[in-house]
């Protein structure tokens, strides 16, 4: 067992301060700061335009931030030069809502460009990608139980199987932390609860982090360990998902009737759905 | 009925006020005017004795016209190929020169836009300016009447014509999915090879073909300056008066753009 105190306290990530503003002038983030310790998956709830996107992107400076610091691991990810950020992206894998895989490639070669930051142009270009990355993405397509589809055209798949090839891509990189946006937001709620136990199955068996954007509060309250609500580009809740009480969901969302959400959350807490804590908790 | 409360009056809905209508029914009015003005300007000149005849002149050349003279035919194949390579060898050329002015013209993927993309752009309104067969007559003067100057001709029009429906096919690819490979740590010319490429590429063959089926059309013209090609076959006709031969020469090039036409519809729809 791995888990001693130092491991499992470990910062992965470190966000100070992190604010962002448009070249608009509306203010995305404000002041935002929080640490995300090894294997910690964190859900980020909030409101449409609350700046949850805007978070992950400023943290692999898809979107560069106005202000603050972003740390991962010893790296300050806001410092870094042109390819300091390219190594640093590496290290972050991404997944996102609508799966955002290049529709006319392969699903092999999806997974593959995981590899991209690691490989030089030409090895890509020729589609000539180490033995090693080539054996590592066959593994993770049997690990999203995809390895038949792995030369069928991205665009072919089902919503479902896209995500799983989604999460395959990030996890070629061998990230340290996965970004995660809106994963579920175009699946129905099966699949959408079979993905999100594949990402906590995942996050498990490698001791990741993750941060994941996520509408859906009952969603949020079965599979996340730790629940961050932001409104307004501020961070106005951050602590355990049981602690979702219908007043901190009004700060967050706003004034609205919670307790048929709450009565659905619990409902589904004693369904068949529930990931086993202790299980997930060995794991780690 | 006379249960029934009193109906009120159809309440009243116009598309446009009253001033509204009045102003459009006099701009149309003012359009045919001027119309019937230009009209009159321009056939001032016209010299209705002529027109008055033409359907006998017509019937006349027609009557030199008939039949084709078939045994032309084999002085035909050589300039008939002579056009197929001019257009294939252009298309060709302008691809190799459009494809990274494109590149370099879309907001998306230009390494600059205050200084790279206008210069594109600006390759790309010059080329489109010029028709390929005035291309060709300045070409002529500097190279010489030949093959190369037709080739060069068709290439200098399409680079605009190719370079501007690729750029605005870049323009409008998926900014998700690059966004994704951006964020795996690929570097620029890995993005390029794997978020954009894929997403142009069936734009890009369907230009390419659509552009070489028009290059086919546009070189059996360029004869007519002298840059190679069948033209150079219907001017020596037309100047030698020889219609017979004229004739069999629109009958082979509708055939010819006949099969390109089919050709090219059918690659891209094997490309969709």
């Amino acid at each position: 067992m791995r888990p001693t105190v130092s491991a499992t306290t470990a910062v992965k990530l470190r966000v100070e301060g992190l604010a962002k503003r448009y070249a608009t002038g509306d203010r995305a983030l404000t002041d935002v700061s929080l640490a995300l310790p090894a294997g910690q998956v964190l859900g980020l709830i909030g409101p449409s335009g609350a700046g949850k996107s805007t978070l992950i992107r400023c943290i692999n400076r898809l979107v560069e931030p106005t202000a603050g610091r972003v740390l991962l691991g010893e790296t300050a990810v806001t410092d870094l030069g042109r390819s300091g950020l390219r190594r640093a992206r590496r290290r972050m894998g991404m997944i996102f809502q609508e799966y955002a895989l290049v529709e006319r490639l392969t699903v092999m070669e999806n997974v593959l460009s995981g590899r991209l930051g690691y490989v030089p142009f030409w090895r890509s270009w020729l589609r000539r990608f180490p033995p090693a990355d080539i054996a590592r993405a066959f593994r993770l397509l049997d690990r999203v139980g995809l390895r038949e589809q792995a030369d069928k055209r991205a665009d072919a798949l089902s919503g479902g199987q896209r995500q799983r090839v989604g999460i395959a891509r990030a996890l070629a990189q061998e990230p340290e932390i996965l970004l995660v946006d809106e994963p579920t937001a175009s699946l129905d709620p099966k699949t959408s609860r079979q993905i999100m136990r594949l990402l906590r199955e995942v996050c498990a068996e490698r001791g990741l982090a993750a941060i994941v954007n996520i509408h859906d509060v009952a969603l949020a309250r079965q599979f996340m360990m730790r629940i961050v609500g932001l409104r307004d580009g501020r961070i106005v809740y951050d602590g355990a998902p049981e602690g979702l009480s219908p007043e901190v969901l009004t700060a967050i969302y706003g004034e609205e009737d919670w307790s048929a959400a709450g009565e659905a959350g619990a409902g589904r807490d004693a369904g068949p759905d529930v990931p086993d804590d202790d299980q997930l908790a060995a794991a780690l | 009925m006379s249960g029934l409360p009193a109906p009120d009056p159809a309440p009243l809905w116009r598309r446009r006020s009253a001033l509204a209508e009045l102003v459009r029914w006099t701009g149309w009015l003012l359009l045919v005017l001027l119309f019937v003005v230009c009209w009159e300007l321009m056939t001032r000149e016209q010299i209705w004795a002529f027109v008055w005849d033409a359907p006998r002149q017509a019937g006349d050349l027609f009557q030199r016209m008939v039949p084709p003279r078939w045994s032309y035919l084999d002085q035909l194949w050589r300039p008939l190929w002579d056009t197929l390579n001019i257009a294939t060898l252009g298309t060709l050329l302008a691809l190799a020169i459009a494809v990274p002015v494109g590149f370099l013209a879309a907001r998306n993927t230009t390494p600059s836009r205050w200084l790279v993309r206008p210069l594109a752009l600006f390759v790309i309104v010059a080329s489109r300016s010029v028709n390929s067969l005035i291309w060709a007559l300045l070409l002529v003067t500097i190279l010489g009447p030949g093959l190369l100057a037709g080739v060069i001709a068709i290439a200098l029009r399409s680079i605009g014509f190719i370079g501007k429906l690729l750029y605005e096919a870049i323009e409008e690819i998926d900014p998700r999915q690059v966004e994704a490979v951006r964020a795996t740590g690929a570097g620029g010319a890995q993005v390029l090879d794997y978020a954009v490429v894929p997403q142009i590429l069936p734009a890009l063959a369907g230009i390419a073909v659509f552009r070489w089926d028009i290059n086919i059309r546009e070189s059996t013209v360029l004869g007519l300056v002298g840059a190679g090609g069948i033209g150079l076959q219907l001017k020596a006709s037309v100047d030698t008066l020889a219609w017979p031969q004229v004739t069999l020469i629109f009958l082979v090039i509708l055939a010819t753009v006949v099969v390109s036409e089919w050709v090219s519809s059918r690659v891209r729809h094997a490309l969709i």
